[in-house]
């Protein structure tokens, strides 16, 4: 038997395959394929036309609030949740803050009214996901009904509070700025979401909320011997997605131009698929915000890449449905090999 | 039977930690019923007793996790209150809970650390320093002797021993004072069952008093040095292991022998 050097090359040997192995069991690398894939078969089938650069900024721009709100989303699964609220606090956010605008000075309002009535609505939002995550942490309501009720109540006031009619007094230095202004040519939209899911992305990945965050996902009651406040910390996550929400409401206000009460019905679903494609698991514990990034464009991606190519854009949503199975159906299977180890 | 058959030994006058009189009830059950223990510094001690005699439930007393409904809980001879695992925590008590109470999509290093983060930079932002958790951790389980591949791997990639030596090198790199072990080795393999035992001793042998849940009676002979034994709620019998035999033990469990009429 030939000895083995000691220790160096053997760790080192044993280094690569552990690398793979942890590779294949992040969520995103596998997003990460799907997302190479999908771009490779439409690139392949209309050279040329597939993903210029107009493409990916109206993507970005459209998807600026899913965006947004799929960030808050990837914590509230994480930590075994589920926020089902977030389009209809979306709209309510966008209600409080149109109110405010109506009532002072509506299209001409200035630059102070145009952040109080910003920083009412984001803190709408906050208040209504603290709320929930009140139901949640010590009212011990399933998050699945908790959210259910909150979307109940958001929409019901966003009704209530206009009368049913859109508000369409937004000031216009709200909508030429937010709404469809941009620095050197990439719009407030792009750069407040995608700064805001760098920023949200660091505090996941390490700092003490996000690992706080892992950690009740994974085991409550773990989290909880190990004196980590857990009430405290899933009425924080589930205050955060309404926060963002909120100002996913605000830029919503700027780029519509109207509060569009009835048009964030099925956000909520497209958010949660989006972040749950992206590698976060229904039973808490894991998920990332690089794969939550990828998982809001992928059906972007399926939907301008269809009308691209020539195909029936419907073919959008079952693809996405089929997508989400996909990704489920993954997980599960990671954790079954997991268990077994 | 009498007192003579077990005979209790000399100790030094104040126990490390002492429980009196305990009593807890939940709904009609009466889980403790003026439950006594004590434990001396240095020592291993078994805590033994039949299925629903109270075992756990003086163990998450003594712990912190519940509150007993009356009696007292003396550490180094002062009445304490704890009314959470932090409370007790900060006495120099650990425990290993059966379940581990594990994070499985942690790591190794951030189970070791969960809930006593160390940070880096400017500590109000809380950025975990990764480096020194995974430094420390590797240094816990060498101290323990417990080998793992990877301080990185997910919690729920190891095998059952090897997460039972990171709920273990977890309590050891915090217990200044005591660690309760509630069934350690209830889920384990032979070969794993030996490596805690000799954690076990290898923690008493740093000074640290161990208090041993267990069912098993050779193996609580062969690593304890004194057992105190509970039935129905209460502190029926306390030997000195060296001097006990496993039907002395079995006997005071199943009420056939009391060494000991009231706490």
């Amino acid at each position: 038997m030939t000895r083995l050097a000691p220790e160096v090359p053997a760790r080192a040997l044993a280094r690569s395959p552990q690398l793979v192995r942890r590779l294949l069991a992040a969520g995103e690398t596998w997003v990460f394929a799907a997302l190479i894939i999908l771009m490779a078969i439409f690139t392949g089938l209309a050279p040329g036309k597939f993903l210029t650069l107009n493409d990916l900024s109206l993507n970005a721009q459209t998807t600026a609030p899913i965006l947004l709100m799929a960030i808050g989303e990837t914590f509230v699964i994480i930590t075994a949740g589920i926020d089902l609220s977030v389009g209809f606090v979306l709209v309510l956010c966008g209600v409080v803050a149109g109110e405010y605008y109506l009532s002072n000075g509506g299209p001409d309002a200035g630059a102070g009214t145009i952040w109080v009535g910003a920083i009412l609505g984001i803190a709408t939002g906050a208040a209504f996901g603290a709320l929930q995550g009140i139901a949640v942490a010590k009212l011990k309501i399933p998050p699945l009904i908790a959210t259910l009720m909150g979307l109940g109540v958001a929409e019901g006031l966003s009704y209530l509070i206009t009368g049913g009619s859109d508000l369409r007094s937004v000031p216009n230095a709200l909508i030429n700025s937010i709404g469809t202004g941009g620095i050197g040519g990439v719009q407030w939209l792009i750069i407040i979401s995608f700064l805001a899911t760098l920023v949200f992305g660091l505090i996941l990945a390490f700092t003490r909320f996000g690992r706080y965050t892992y950690a009740i996902g994974s085991n409550p009651e773990a989290a909880l011997r190990a004196g980590i406040k857990v009430d405290r910390h899933l009425i924080k996550v589930y205050a955060l997605s309404g926060l963002l929400a909120g100002v996913a409401g605000i830029l919503n206000l700027g780029y519509f131009s109207t509060t569009t009460i009835s048009g964030h019905p099925l956000d909520n679903l497209t958010v949660i698929t989006a972040v749950v494609i992206g590698g976060a698991s229904l039973f808490g514990g894991r998920g990332s915000m690089l794969g939550t990034f990828l998982g809001v464009f992928i059906p972007e991606l399926l939907a301008t890449g269809l009308i691209i190519v020539g195909v029936n854009q419907y073919w959008q949503y079952i693809l996405t449905g089929l997508v989400l199975g996909a990704a489920v159906y993954l997980d599960q299977i990671r954790r079954r090999l997991r268990e077994r180890a | 039977m009498s007192l003579a058959e077990a005979p209790e030994p000399e100790r030094p006058a104040v126990p490390l930690l002492e429980a009196r009189g305990l009593t807890k009830h939940y709904g009609s059950v009466q889980a403790l019923d003026g439950a006594s223990f004590t434990a001396y510094p240095g020592e291993v001690v078994a805590l033994i007793g039949d299925n629903g005699a109270g075992k756990s439930t003086l163990v998450k007393t003594l712990s912190g996790v519940i509150r007993p409904d009356s009696g007292q809980i003396l550490v180094k001879g002062v009445p304490v209150s704890f009314s959470n695992p932090l409370d007790a925590r900060a006495h120099g008590i650990e425990t290993v809970y059966q379940d581990l109470a594990l994070a499985p999509d942690l790591d190794a290093a951030a189970n070791l650390h969960l809930g006593r983060e160390i940070y880096r930079w400017w500590p109000p932002l809380h950025v975990l320093n990764k480096t020194e958790m995974r430094r420390r951790a590797v240094a816990a389980f060498a101290d323990l002797g417990v080998e793992l591949p990877d301080v990185t791997a997910p919690v729920a990639t190891l095998s059952g021993g090897q997460r039972q030596s990171v709920a273990v090198a977890r309590a050891v790199a915090y217990a200044s004072e005591i660690i309760f072990m509630d069934e350690p080795t209830a889920a384990l393999g032979v070969v794993q069952r030996e490596r805690v035992l000799d954690n076990i001793r290898r923690v008493r042998d740093r000074g640290i008093t161990v208090v041993l849940i267990s069912h098993n009676m050779p193996e609580v002979l062969a690593v304890a040095d004194r057992v105190e034994v509970l039935r129905m709620g209460r502190r029926v019998a306390r030997f000195t292991a060296g001097q006990a035999t496993i039907e002395q033990l079995v006997g005071a469990m199943t009420g056939a022998l009391t060494t000991e009429e009231s706490a």
